[in-house]
């Protein structure tokens, strides 16, 4: 029993690998919403962004802080503006609808078209967080006790969740969702990366640029290891600075927008004096 | 169908539910996993597991159920594997640790280096192969006095050589496994006051109607600053040997109160064994990164609640003993116990997690000092109900 539906498989600005495009595919097809984890800067909230492009449809992004609570999402209901029209007659009071305001998910609910709605770093917020919005994100629809009206999805939008595990998330939601872990890409994979966004790289800049940062990336003891996103600010600054490529790996140039922490800049050192930079250029990328 | 198989990723400790198992099936209903093994593969780990932690373990299951396909893994790591599972730790009598007493390092080395070379599998349990139990010199939870230790947690604590790394280090960088029970329970460490600095951001109904009546029915609003918690919490952990085989439990315990994130103040401390002079900032206990205990007791005010974690068990002299320190060089000028007494009686409540189960408190190697201590300060299990039970203890008034 086969059923036919909008498959995603990339984007020309985002490299999917297949685990990733079949974890989409699958939560897609299942209309569960999607979970993903990863390391910050592999590209969790770019997959949203690529998913809505790649399919052709509106993106909600809902991004979550720590004060951040469930109902927020749905919509809040602006009683301090209907007191204050009360007091100047401007407007009609007696009708509630007008101060309620629906939220990100309220929005992506209430949307003629499918939606895809970004989640982003659930984590962020308060521990029962993600229990708040089970009932919702199952069912599709909430209930406005103000209005007494029930707000129910009209196309059932594609919930994309993206979390830093800096919180660990209920079991009882983990088991709705369709997971998947971003693995670090490999100098291979990041080469592919790479080309997306800057296609007219030199070849010899490439190269070298990808050897040092899986370099910067093994030494041991970092706080913040480089991520994509750091190594590609990092070509445009060679770029930009006309760096020769033969120098990369001997002078690491620019290393600031690589490393942002000083502790880490002095470990880096440390580590170059004491394995030598003639060992890492023999090295490579170790 | 593959009803074995979800069996065996549950045996392999993935917490698969049945929900997921049913997931699982539909969707390989609707014809999402048969084209190829390695999309029936990613569909049943996208649905399966929930955490890139039991990546692993579903792999392991997944060869294992639907084997013939072929890994090439270092030897090391893949020995590591084989100890990761374990039995229960052997009890070995006076007269059977004789049998082991006559053994060299250097042969004991060239031996393991010999038997990793023919082994090619998983072993638990025997004399023999690497793996865990039994009484081979080589794996982990097994006795021998002349044994290498390869993995796992010293239980019997006669491992000649810890081949692993120190488990303890610094805890933020370990796993977050788990610990959600602990945040949650810890939640309950709260007392919500108003008595805060911040912006009045919450309107409060009931005085603004008083207001706007009071002004004459010309709107009059009224915020409130939100409610905080108001409790600072010291955390106190033994990062000793002994501690070693505790340190994922304890680790769990740190990442739930380090996460929490509602306190008003958090603070860490580590010692080793038993508190002396000086506390420290790290698990490693250098005394180039510590603060005099005094120091603590008077920077800190006795509100805070203060939870001590270790497992209460050293030599009586440790405790009780001016110079007794286990560490050679570190001359303590007061005992132990006289430190703790200090403590106790600067803060209003300490309480005290042991991560040994509560019933074998008295039959373990530490039951003296365990005794001693628990008469100072009130001693709990470190499980969630131990857990419970200590912040109740924590928020009593006084």
């Amino acid at each position: 029993m086969y059923q036919p539906f909008n498959r995603f498989s990339g984007t020309a600005d985002y490299v999917a690998p297949g685990d990733l495009q079949q974890a989409v595919n699958v939560a897609l097809a299942l209309s569960r919403p999607l979970l993903i984890k990863g390391e910050p800067g592999t590209g969790k909230t770019m997959l949203a962004k690529s998913i809505a492009e790649g399919l052709g449809l509106d993106i909600l992004m809902w991004n979550i802080k720590s004060t951040t609570k469930a109902r927020d999402g749905l919509y809040v209901y602006d009683t301090v503006q209907r007191l204050y029209d009360s007091q100047f007659g401007d407007r009609d009071v007696s009708e509630i609808k007008n101060y309620i305001k629906l939220g990100k998910l309220g929005q992506a609910f209430s949307s003629k078209e499918q939606v895809v709605l970004l989640i982003d770093e659930i984590d962020k917020a308060d521990l029962e967080f993600p229990n708040d919005l089970l009932w919702e994100l199952d069912m599709m629809s909430f209930h406005v006790p103000e209005t007494g009206e029930t707000v129910t999805a009209k196309k059932r939008p594609i919930v994309i969740i993206t979390s830093n595990a800096e919180k660990e998330l209920p079991d009882a939601f983990l088991r709705r969702c369709i997971f998947h872990y971003i693995a670090f890409p490999g100098p291979e994979e990041m080469k592919q990366i790479i080309k997306v966004h800057y296609p007219n790289l030199m070849r010899n800049l490439l190269t070298e640029a990808v050897q040092a940062f899986y370099w910067l990336r093994s030494v041991p003891g970092l706080q913040k290891r480089p991520s994509t996103s750091e190594l590609l600010d990092w070509l445009q600054a060679l770029v930009l600075g006309g760096v020769d490529p033969a120098k990369i790996t001997e002078e690491l140039p620019f290393a600031g927008s690589l490393i942002k922490k000083d502790k880490d800049m002095a470990q880096v050192k440390k580590y170059i004096n004491s394995v030598g930079v003639g060992h890492f250029n023999r090295q490579g990328g170790v | 169908m593959f009803t074995g198989f979800f069996y065996l990723i549950r045996g392999m400790g993935v917490p698969v539910s049945l929900t997921e198992w049913i997931t699982f099936m539909s969707a390989l209903d609707k014809g999402l996993g048969f084209s190829s093994l390695t999309q029936f593969y990613r569909l049943a780990r996208a649905i399966l597991v929930k955490s890139e932690a039991y990546y692993d373990s579903f792999d392991r299951a997944f060869l294992k159920f639907f084997g013939g396909i072929e890994t090439s893994e270092e030897m090391v790591s893949e020995v590591l594997k084989w100890v990761e599972k374990s039995i229960p730790p052997l009890n070995i009598t006076s007269a059977e640790r004789a049998c082991f007493e006559d053994w060299d390092f250097e042969e004991l080395r060239r031996n393991l280096e010999g038997r990793m070379e023919q082994q090619d599998s998983e072993h638990h349990g025997g004399s023999y192969w690497i793996g865990t139990g039994g009484t081979s010199p080589y794996g982990h939870s097994g006795y021998n006095p002349a044994g290498v230790r390869i993995g796992g947690q010293s239980i019997n604590r006669s491992a000649a050589q810890v081949a692993a790394e120190r488990s303890f280090h610094d805890f933020r960088k370990d796993e977050v496994l788990n610990t959600r029970h602990f945040q949650t329970a810890l939640r309950s460490l709260r007392r919500l006051s108003r008595h805060e600095e911040g912006p009045k951001e919450v309107l409060d109904l009931e005085s603004t109607i008083e207001a706007t009546g009071n002004n004459a029915g010309n709107l009059k609003l009224v915020w409130n600053r939100p409610r905080k918690n108001n409790v600072k919490l010291m955390l106190l952990m033994d990062s000793g040997g002994s501690m070693n085989r505790y340190a994922r439990l304890c680790s769990q315990l740190f990442q739930a109160a380090n996460k929490a994130g509602h306190f008003k103040k958090f603070k860490v401390y580590f010692f080793h064994n038993c508190i002396y002079e000086h506390l420290f900032h790290e698990p490693f206990c250098r005394v180039q990164a510590s603060q005099r205990t005094l120091e603590v007791l008077n920077t800190y005010a006795h509100d805070y609640k203060v939870i001590l974690v270790g497992d209460a068990s050293m030599a009586t002299s440790e405790l009780m003993m001016k110079y007794g320190a286990l560490e050679w060089n570190y001359l303590n000028n007061e005992p132990g116990i006289t430190w703790l007494r200090h403590i106790v009686n600067h803060f209003r409540h300490v309480v005290w997690l042991n991560p040994i189960p509560k019933k074998i408190w008295p039959a373990t190697e530490g039951a003296h000092t365990i005794d001693i201590i628990s008469d100072i300060v009130p001693m709990f299990e470190l499980t969630l109900e131990g857990l419970q039970k200590a912040i109740k203890r924590l928020t009593v008034r006084e």
